[in-house]
Order: structure tokens, then sequence, then C-alpha cells
């Protein structure tokens, strides 16, 4: 699942308290939209009450449920810092030193994003077949997450003004004194930032744990999903991890805190005087190398082995092309709704003041670091019991995506939206446009490359999707990691290749969006 | 240049075309993903996709009858057909293992197999019921590390394992449908307390996998000396490229001991199927010499049990394997999975 960096809602360029209200279609369409993303937490609640505190007590409390918080919570308590200290490590070498070949590395390692997770996973195993438990659970992830703290601290190293760090310089301090208390403070929204999404993808993924035989909550609530369906005690697991995922939320509140490290004035965009490294420039060579083996070699030459070893008769391209089309047809119908259900949700966060804003923007802070498992779990027995005509339907596993990925495009609409100034749909509306002509004309053509960035984000998070779309696929839908998955499970690695293939094929335009993304000096 | 590009890109969205493309791209999505239409049989398949595939493909060859099949596992399908009821739109289940059709049986939801798919199936691959019929079948082994065990260390019987001089030395997928099958008949034999006594063993003493295959890799590796699994597992991949066996060799238990346990693979129609006709004829099929073969011939390695169809040439035949005798609709999954859960092994 490729996500995109976590970048915070920028400021709007200004509040029209006049219009403090927006029309009622907005506000229908994103009330359903709030009332819709509060479905799992409902669902958890639910499940709890109706199975009563006895036995709910009982399915919580016992020692398996022991052993599952101690291995996710030691993934998370181990990955998360060494994701930063690679991530960051990484960033600086790339953007504040004279490294030769910055250039090749810069864009290199944002390349990870494009392998699921699952698939880095399959080709470790592959590579190491006996690999398993926390230690491999924590090497894939930290190889595969990495670059969630790599593009946003990179991003702000290049943003940050020079003239901070040559002040403290003149004031005595050395290159250490200077990275500690000057730099790496100002980073401590991007590094934040990264490790929250770093842990909400840890206690979401499933796949590339389920292949290493490290179970998490997330791996044992699909493992009791796949022995009682809609049991008791997958929904109470889902309650538990339910909670781990707002420890992590408050826990980044808390770090992230009110100190601000904003100033006044626009500074001066000039280049910043590289680091010499000197004879560290091999060792740091060295190290970025190895890093790139393990993090993109590995994964590339699996597939590519067990391709050979399949030879032309993997290539199976009757199946291989349904799955294809089915992967692409669902992932273009999710990121199309979720991009334009983004557009009323990102107008009311960005233009208004009030109840509705504030409750976007938590609805959103908190689904979008709910699980696929608990999300999809909650539409199984929604729509089981309450809805059938939308069980098992094309319809419900958009609707699916579009929760759990909505962030994604929010994100950007909203920064996309930001940067129009109200000004200019006023000047429309003076000279005579409808509203919504101006907002045709004006709004939508300023925010299209916001949208179609965050729409082929939320493209590739569909199409690499495994979780949710293992629980939820209509009968005869079998996307590509669905199948991906069905092959490695059933031990057939190089039938499983192609798939893999294609999947991160599909993965790599939008990793590149990503990149340039993160090359542009915002104007934020 | 690329402002040029986004200028024309402007220009595209800012039109109602952005209507016309969204509605175009979410009507494309939908029919890419085409849901079964109301003339294709539809199974719940939680036999192995490779497995079915081939059934399928071969039955849609003779018939022209076209197939759909949702996939997932024993336990997850059965229970879902469960809460589906009388309203499930599925045709046809298939499983791996005998639990999961015994309850769908138990929930009254199978329609009587037709006689002559009946009389294809000895009556010792079918439950005594008749609700449904065995369409495959896979034997229990314990598979162990050529190097760390010779054939006079291996334990007589699958009740040897809980002892504590198999302490770490052994392991097993506890929470994989295939396992709680061979727990289940484990129940069926020696009863409550000591089924409940075994798991307590087994929780104190063994290694807990995924599945067979984690299984099969362990023992492999040498991290514990042997494992409780299925055969199959281990043939494919000696077909392939041993890359997960090569180090081990396998021990059948025999003597109608519990770990000697044949695991019937179910097929069944549903009372609620709107295309009982067609149900029939796949069960039939699939039953029959041509469905037969495919295990015979085909890389699944399972064992054929019906049409007088020989196993494959690899394998032991199932006559030689002195399995116990254990009616398959007697086999309780939800007591299986209430006493692992209690002895924490779930």
């Amino acid at each position: 699942m490729v996500a995109p960096p976590v970048s915070r809602p920028t400021a709007p360029v200004s509040r029209p308290e006049a219009a403090s209200r927006p029309g009622p279609l907005v506000t229908a369409t994103v009330a359903i939209l709030v009332a819709a993303t509060l479905i799992p937490l409902g669902y958890v609640a639910w499940a709890a009450v109706s199975i009563g505190w006895t036995r709910a007590y009982h399915l919580v409390v016992r020692p398996r449920v022991g052993e599952l918080l101690f291995n996710t919570a030691a993934l998370v308590v181990l990955t998360v810092p060494l994701c930063v200290v690679i991530g960051v490590g990484v960033a600086w070498l790339v953007e504040r030193t004279d490294l030769p070949g910055r250039a090749f590395w810069r864009p290199l390692f944002v390349a990870p994003l494009a392998v699921p997770a699952f698939v880095n996973s399959y080709a470790w195993v592959g590579v190491i077949p006996s690999m398993h438990g926390l230690s491999a659970g924590v090497l894939v992830s930290t190889l595969s997450y990495f670059p969630f703290m790599y593009l946003p601290v990179a991003a702000t190293l290049r943003r940050l003004d020079p003239a901070v760090e040559e002040s403290a310089r003149a004031l005595g301090s050395d290159s250490a004194g200077v990275l500690f208390r000057v730099v790496l403070p100002q980073l401590r929204l991007a590094i934040l930032g990264g490790a929250l999404l770093i842990g909400v993808h840890l206690l979401a993924e499933f796949g590339a744990f389920a292949m290493l035989r490290f179970d998490t909550f997330t791996v044992a609530i699909f493992q009791q999903f796949q022995v009682t369906f809609d049991g008791a005690a997958g929904s109470m697991l889902a309650g538990v991890l339910v909670l781990l995922c707002l420890v992590v939320l408050v826990a980044e509140a808390l770090a992230r805190g009110r100190v601000r490290f904003a100033r006044v004035g626009a500074g001066a965009p000039r280049a910043i005087t590289p680091i010499r490294l000197g004879r560290n420039t091999i060792p740091a060579q060295a190290g970025l190398l190895a890093l790139a083996v393990l993090a993109l070699g590995v994964p590339v030459f699996t597939i590519l082995r067990w391709l050979w070893i399949g030879g032309t008769e993997v290539w199976v391209l009757n199946d291989i092309g349904t799955a294809l089309g089915q992967t692409i047809g669902l992932a273009t119908a999710a990121a199309v709704l979720t991009t334009v259900l983004a557009f009323p949700v990102a107008w009311v966060a960005v233009r208004y003041s009030g109840v509705l804003a504030r409750m976007v923007e938590g609805a959103n802070y908190v689904t979008s670091s709910l699980p696929g498992i608990v999300t999809a779990l909650a539409l199984v027995t929604v729509t089981i019991h309450a809805a059938r005509p939308l069980y098992q339907s094309v319809a419900l596993i958009v609707l699916a995506y579009v929760l759990l990925f909505m962030p994604q495009a929010l994100v950007n609409v909203r920064a996309g939206l930001a940067q129009v100034p109200p000004s200019l749909e006023e000047a429309s509306r003076s000279l005579g446009s409808s509203p919504t002509t101006t907002f045709l004309r004006v709004t939508l053509r300023l925010t299209a490359p916001a949208a179609a960035a965050g729409a082929s984000l939320v493209f590739v998070a569909v199409a690499t999707e495994l979780t949710a779309t293992l629980v939820l696929a209509p009968t005869g839908t079998r996307t590509l990691s669905m199948r991906f998955w069905s092959f490695s499970s059933e031990l057939d690695y190089a039938a499983a290749a192609p798939y893999a293939l294609v999947l991160v094929v599909l993965a790599i335009p939008v990793t590149l969006v990503l990149f340039r993304q993160s090359t542009k000096v915002a104007a934020l | 240049m690329r402002r040029r590009w986004s200028r024309i890109a402007g220009r595209l969205v800012a039109g109602r075309l952005v209507i016309v493309v969204s509605v175009l791209a979410v009507v494309l999505g939908a029919t890419a993903c085409s849901s079964p239409g109301n003339d294709e049989l539809l199974i719940y398949n939680a036999q192995h996709e490779s497995l079915t595939k081939e059934w399928i493909d071969a039955f849609t060859k003779e018939t022209g009858i076209k197939v759909t099949y949702r996939q997932g596992g024993d336990p997850e399908l059965g229970n879902q057909l469960i809460v589906e009821g009388d309203a499930s739109p599925a045709d046809v289940f298939l499983t791996e293992n005998s639990p999961a059709m015994a309850a769908v049986e138990r929930a009254g939801l199978f329609a009587d197999p037709d006689a002559e798919t009946i009389n294809q199936v000895p009556s010792q691959y079918r439950p005594a019921s008749g609700k449904w019929t065995g369409v495959a079948a896979r034997t229990t082994v314990f598979v162990y590390n050529k190097a760390k065990l010779q054939p006079g260390q291996l334990p007589k019987s699958l009740l040897d394992l809980p002892q504590p001089a198999w302490k770490g030395r052994w392991g097993a997928p506890p929470t994989n449908a295939d396992f709680q099958a061979i727990v289940a008949a484990l129940l069926q034999m020696k009863g409550e307390a000591a089924t409940a006594q075994w798991l307590a063993g087994m929780k104190a003493n063994a290694v807990g996998y995924s599945d067979n295959i984690a299984t099969l890799k362990a023992v492999n590796a040498g991290e514990v000396d042997g494992g409780v699994i299925y055969h199959y597992y281990w043939f494919r991949d000696q077909a392939k490229t041993k890359e997960m066996s090569g180090n081990t060799a396998l021990y059948y238990f025999r003597n109608q001991d519990p770990g000697a346990f044949v695991s019937l693979s179910g097929g069944g129609v549903l009372k609620s199927s709107k295309k009982p006709q067609q149900g029939q004829q796949f069960l039939r099929f699939i039953t029959g010499k041509a469905g037969q073969e495919v295990l015979e011939k085909g890389d699944s390695f399972e064992y054929p049990v019906a049409s007088g169809v020989p196993a494959n040439p690899a394998l032991v035949p199932l006559t030689e394997l002195q399995a116990p005798v254990v009616d398959p609709s007697t086999l309780d999954a939800q007591k299986v999975s209430d006493l692992m859960t209690k002895a924490g092994l779930l």
C-alpha cells in the first residue's frame, strides 16, 4: 500500500466568515461521508455490547491476546525508530552533503514504495526460507516503510533556510551541534508525520507478516475471520486493535506538542552549502549501496529469479489479463469516486470553520488509521445482516476503498484547494458566472493537478490492497493481489511472480509522482 | 512543456467532461469486475484454487455450463453459508476437510446428492448420513528432518508427541483448518478429556506455525525435528524445486492411529440452490472418471476416492495407510475450536 507522506493540511488562504455555512448539498454529502467513516468504530462498539461483558472479557483477557500484544508492540517499538534513523540519515546524506551521486540516490530511495510489503516478504522468504518471527517482521517492514520517513524529511531539509544554521555556526556551534540543536528540531514535525504513517501501516499490514509467520493483531484477526467468518473472538481482537491505533494517534499528537518552528518573512531561497564528507564518503556510499541492495535488490532479484525458473509457463496471459482488468477497473472506480467525494470534504475543511469542519477533520484523522481488516469486517457484518443487496457487491468493495483511502485523496485535494485564492472565485461571481460555472472554470481548474495526484495515489493503494480485498471481493473477482496471495500461499512462488511483477510495474509511475511532488519546493 | 500539459489538463477537467469521465470510469470499473451472471453455477470453493480451476475448466468444456467460484477457507466459507442461510447465492460447496461440511450439514443446508454420484463413491469415502460426498482425500503424516531424526527415533503414535521427550522438537499449524480436522478426528476417537490433555501437551511442547507449508519449511530448515502435516504439500514441493522439503522425509503412523487419519475433502449441493440440476451435474462430474483423473494426473497430489481411479503413482496407495475409521459427519469443528481456545492455542 502506498500512501503519501503525511503533509499536514495547510492553513487556508483565508476563511471568509461571510459565507459561514456551506450549501445543503455539500453539507449532506459531507455528513453522509462522516457517518460512513464511523461504521467501523460503530461495529466494534456494537460487537462488544452484543457479545456481553463477561464473554468479551474472557475473549480479550487471555494468553493469546498477550502474545499478540507483545508482538505488535515490539514490532512498532523496534521498527519506527529504525525507520527514523535510516530515513533521516539517508535524507541528510543526499540533501546536505557533497556525496557524489546524490541525484542518482535521491529518487532511488523512494522506489521501495513501489514494492508492496507483502511482495517484499515473498522476496525475502524466497532468499532465506527459514526467516520468520519478530526479527524478520522488523527487517522487512523497515525496508518497506523507511521511505515514508525519508520522503517528508528530505523535502523539509530542502526547504530549511540555511540562514538559521549559519547563525548557529557563527555563534560558535560545531557541525554536531548544528545538527542536533538546529536541524533536527526543525525536522520534528516531518519525523512525527512519517512515524505516524509507519505506525499505522505496521498495525494494518496482514500479508507481509502472515508470510513471515509473525502473528500481529491484524494477522490474528484475519485468522479468526477464516475460522469463524464473523465470530466474536475476531471482533474482540479488532476492538483491541482499534484501541492500539488510538494509542498511536494520541502518542503522535502528544509528541507533536505545541512548539512550532516558524519563521517570519520568506527568507531568501538559495543553495545550501553542502557539508563535506571527506573520508566518510566511502562508508556513506557503502551504507547507501547496502540499503539499496536490501530494499530494492532483493525484491527485484527474487521476482526475476522466480520468473526465470517459471519460464513461459507461468505467463497464463488469460488469467493475468483478467486480474489486471479487474484490478484496474476497481482501482479506477475507487480513485475517481474517492477524489470526487474528497472535494466537498476538502471544501468544508478549507473554507469554513465550525462544527462540521471540525468533525470532518476528526473523523478523517481516526479512520485513516484504522486497519483495512476492521473496516472490511464491519462492512461484511453490516451488509449481511442489514443490507443484503450490497453484500458481496462491487459497490461495497468500492465503498470500502473510499473509506480506507479517502485521506490520500483528501490531503492532496485540500492542499490544492487551499491554494486557490477565494478572490478569484469572487471575481468570477461578480462577473456574472453562476456558482457551478465558477467552481468548474476557476476552482476545479486550479485544483486539477493536486486532484490528479490524489487520484493516482488512491489508484495504487487500491491496486495493491490485499486484506480488505480478500474479505470483500465480489464472487468472481480475482485481483492481482488476490491471485498473487493465492499462489504464494499454495507454495507456487514461480506462478506468483508475474503478478508480483505487474503489481510493482503498476506502482512505479505513482512512486515517480510522489517523488516529483516532494521535490517541488512547495509555496506553503 | 509541463505548463502546457497542465493547461490542457486543466481545460479538460474544467468542462463537463469530468462528469462524463467519472461516470464512464465507474461503469467501466463495475463491468470489468463482472459479477457472476445468473446463468453461471456458483461454487463456494475452499479447496485449493488451482485444483478447482482444473475441475471447472474440464467441466465447462464437457457440458458448456459456465462456473464461477468464491475462494475461501473451509471454516470461513462454511460459517458464511450458515450465516447466509437460505438466501445464500451458492450452489455447490467444496472443502479441503470434512468438519466444515459437517457443520453445514448440521445446519440442514445440503440437498441429497444424486444416486449416480453416490454410486461412484465407495461408502468409506462418504458420510453415513449421505448428505454430501467425499471428492478427494489427504492423509496425516509426520514429516521429519533427516539430519535430526533417524527412522528408529520416530514417534510410534501421534499420542506420543505431548511427552516431555518431544518438548520443542515438533511443529504443527494450530490455527489451520487442516490441523483442526486432525484434532477433530482425535476428539472423535479418544473423547474430550484425552483431547484436552493432548492439546495441553501440544501447547507446552509444539512450535506453532501458520499452516502446513510453514511447518514443512521449518522442519526442512531444522528449526524443529518434525511436524504434523498433510502429505500432499511435501509431494508437491518434491515435484517442483524441493526448496522446502529437500532435507525431509515422510513417516506414516499407520495402525489406525489418530495420526494416520485420512481427511475427506467434501462436495455438496445446497438446498437453496436455484440450479440444483447443474450443481448435481458438477458433483457427478468431479467424482466421475474425468474429475478423479485430474487428481491422479494433475499436480495436486491429493488422493482420488471415486470411480476406481488410482492415486498418483508417487503416493503410497490409500488402502495401505491403515487409517482409522471415522464417520466424517461426526467431526465437530466448533468443539475443536473451543478446546483449542481453552488450551491457549487459538
